[in-house]
């Protein structure tokens, strides 16, 4: 049986990839050098490493107002995660994963970024006729 | 969502095709954070700078600015944050004629939109402050706090193609900080110390937001000991915001919405944290990596009020400078500044005074190289949070401090 996990939102199509984890925020302003496409604030837990094409499982949003376009301005450029799982989000999240018609799941009954971890394959559908989920495929070695 | 007739028939595309496009935006985002309504708003309030944007969002925006005049023109006045250049500095700078296209195409777009080009994150000091009570839909998240928390005005963070759709169809969807219930405060913050300097203030700030530590909590404070200043609010509001995504606090006695701790939390109820001088030292502390030495100094985020530019001017008298020093206000305050003589002290020290950017919205990581900029100066809490992940070195220190720092190049 295919372990999976209820989220209490979602937007955006269903997609499946590699999860980077941590207990740490999301801001696409604060904590990413989106030309290299690299986690780039140094305090950050995953300073240093690539978030392309990556299912980032992180606990909340952070920071500034300007994620609500630069998720869209990522997407066109191609240099973007694949989704983002989220604890909790803020407005600002929402409001650029609306616009960049990106991947967005947020509100498990535990602590998603422990429940899963990095290197877990996942498919990610947020349109799941009975709610959003995040179905594990392989969990990591 | 329940809707209007007027919203029914925006949806069905009978207003034209952008506010069209802006409500179904608005209506995603209202659905995903449980709204169930639009509330009609008196202001919005754009962020939209170009490092921002992108070449995708400036297409977005040119082609909304393409439809009919009648279609594409906002509803309700429509303001913007803070640009990524000061066209009169770009050269200064070193930011590139790629950077300052962009921010040409944007401007255009806007104005095609009937937005009006105010290029400010101080609008809540120098433009029209929203009143108790009502709904506005504003971007950059220091004009949300402080709106919401000083003035008692009702707004969520707005990012750009929100704000913009807000004031293109006059309404935003009533989740959040619209509500009365959000508005209460979920955990009480002890103050034991009161600041005296805006970097202590923004240091407090900074606590604050960690500890409360997401968008949904509301902090309400006790123990401060004199009503702050317009200033000093500011940076305690945007640094909050920015270390915690902070949109609302409380202050007991001295916010209109909490008069007394029992106005909006239980008095009985538990102290989550309690903050003093050393808390605010040991904040401040945590930004020292770089050593001594300095390249830049930057008087920014938020933009430099008029009083802010007065108290700079008279630190600036009989100085010179050696290292760049950046001093960043609002197109509002800036012909102001200058006809008081503040921007020619300022400048005789050689600084700049920049008008209508912000430092980390202006192409910072590029600025950096083309400079050789790294270990940087500020008194701005919210500067030092940002400007790390364009890999700056920042430190934290007093507005007479960084002066003095940038006259001897070393920051103690």
């Amino acid at each position: 049986m295919t372990e999976s996990f209820r989220a209490a939102a979602g937007m955006g199509p269903t997609v499946r990839g590699t999860v980077l984890a941590a207990h740490d925020g999301f801001s696409a302003r604060y904590d990413l050098d989106r030309v290299n496409g690299v986690f780039s604030r140094p305090a950050h837990q995953l300073a240093g490493q690539s978030y392309v094409g990556r299912v980032l499982v992180l606990d909340t949003a952070k920071g500034g107002v300007a994620t609500a376009w630069m998720l869209h301005e990522m997407q066109a450029r191609g240099v973007m995660p694949a989704a983002l799982v989220l604890n909790s989000v803020n407005p600002i999240l929402v409001q650029g994963a609306a616009l960049a018609d990106f991947t967005l799941v947020v509100g498990f009954g535990g602590d998603i970024t422990s429940l899963l971890r990095t290197g877990d394959a996942v498919e990610v559908d947020p349109n799941a006729s009975d709610g959003p989920v995040v179905r594990v495929l392989t969990r990591a070695a | 969502m329940k809707l209007t007739d007027e919203e029914r028939a925006m949806l069905a595309g009978e207003h034209g095709r952008a506010r069209r496009i802006a409500l179904e935006h608005q209506l995603k985002v209202g659905r995903f954070l449980g709204a169930a309504d639009m509330v009609p708003v008196g202001q919005a309030h754009v962020m939209a700078d170009t490092e921002s944007l992108g070449e995708a969002g400036i297409a977005w925006l040119e082609a909304l600015a393409a439809l009919p005049a009648a279609e594409r023109r906002v509803r309700v006045p429509t303001i913007t944050d803070p640009r990524g250049t000061d066209f009169a500095h770009a050269s200064d700078l070193k930011q590139q004629d790629w950077m300052l296209a962009l921010e040409r195409r944007a401007i255009a777009a806007f104005q095609a939109l009937g937005v009006l080009m105010t290029d400010t994150c101080i609008n809540y000091q120098t433009i029209m402050p929203p009143v108790r009570g009502e709904h506005v839909a504003y971007g950059d998240t220091g004009v949300v706090i402080y709106s919401n928390s000083v003035l008692g005005a009702r707004s969520n963070f707005e990012g750009g193609p929100s704000a913009l759709a807000a004031g293109l169809t006059g309404r935003t969807p009533r989740y959040g900080f619209h509500l009365d219930a959000p508005r209460r405060a979920s955990l009480h913050i002890r103050v034991d110390w009161t600041p005296r300097r805006l970097d202590e203030w923004g240091a407090l700030g900074a606590l604050v937001g960690r500890t409360a530590g997401n968008y949904w909590a509301v902090p309400v404070l006790s123990g401060i000991d004199r009503v702050p200043g317009s200033d000093e609010l500011k940076h305690f509001g945007a640094a909050a915001a920015s270390f915690g995504s902070l949109a609302l606090f409380h202050m007991a006695g001295i916010t209109p919405e909490a008069q007394r701790l029992a106005d909006v939390f239980d008095p009985a109820g538990p102290v989550t944290a309690r903050f003093g001088e050393a808390d605010v030292r040991a904040l401040q502390a945590s930004y020292g990596d770089g050593g001594q030495a300095i390249d830049l100094v930057v008087f920014s985020a938020p933009q430099l009020s008029l009083v802010e530019m007065d108290q700079l001017a008279s630190l600036c008298d009989g100085r010179r400078f050696k290292v760049p020093v950046l001093a960043i206000t609002s197109p509002q305050v800036k012909p102001d500044a200058d006809r008081a003589g503040l921007t020619a002290r300022i400048e005789g020290a050689g600084a700049i005074v920049l008008s209508g950017m912000c430092f980390y919205n202006s192409y910072a990581r590029e600025m950096a190289e083309a400079n050789g900029w790294r270990r940087l100066a500020t008194n701005s809490a919210k500067l030092v949070n940002i400007i790390g992940g364009y890999g700056y070195l920042p430190r934290l220190a007093s507005m007479e401090a960084c002066v003095d720092a940038a006259e001897r190049g070393l920051l103690a």
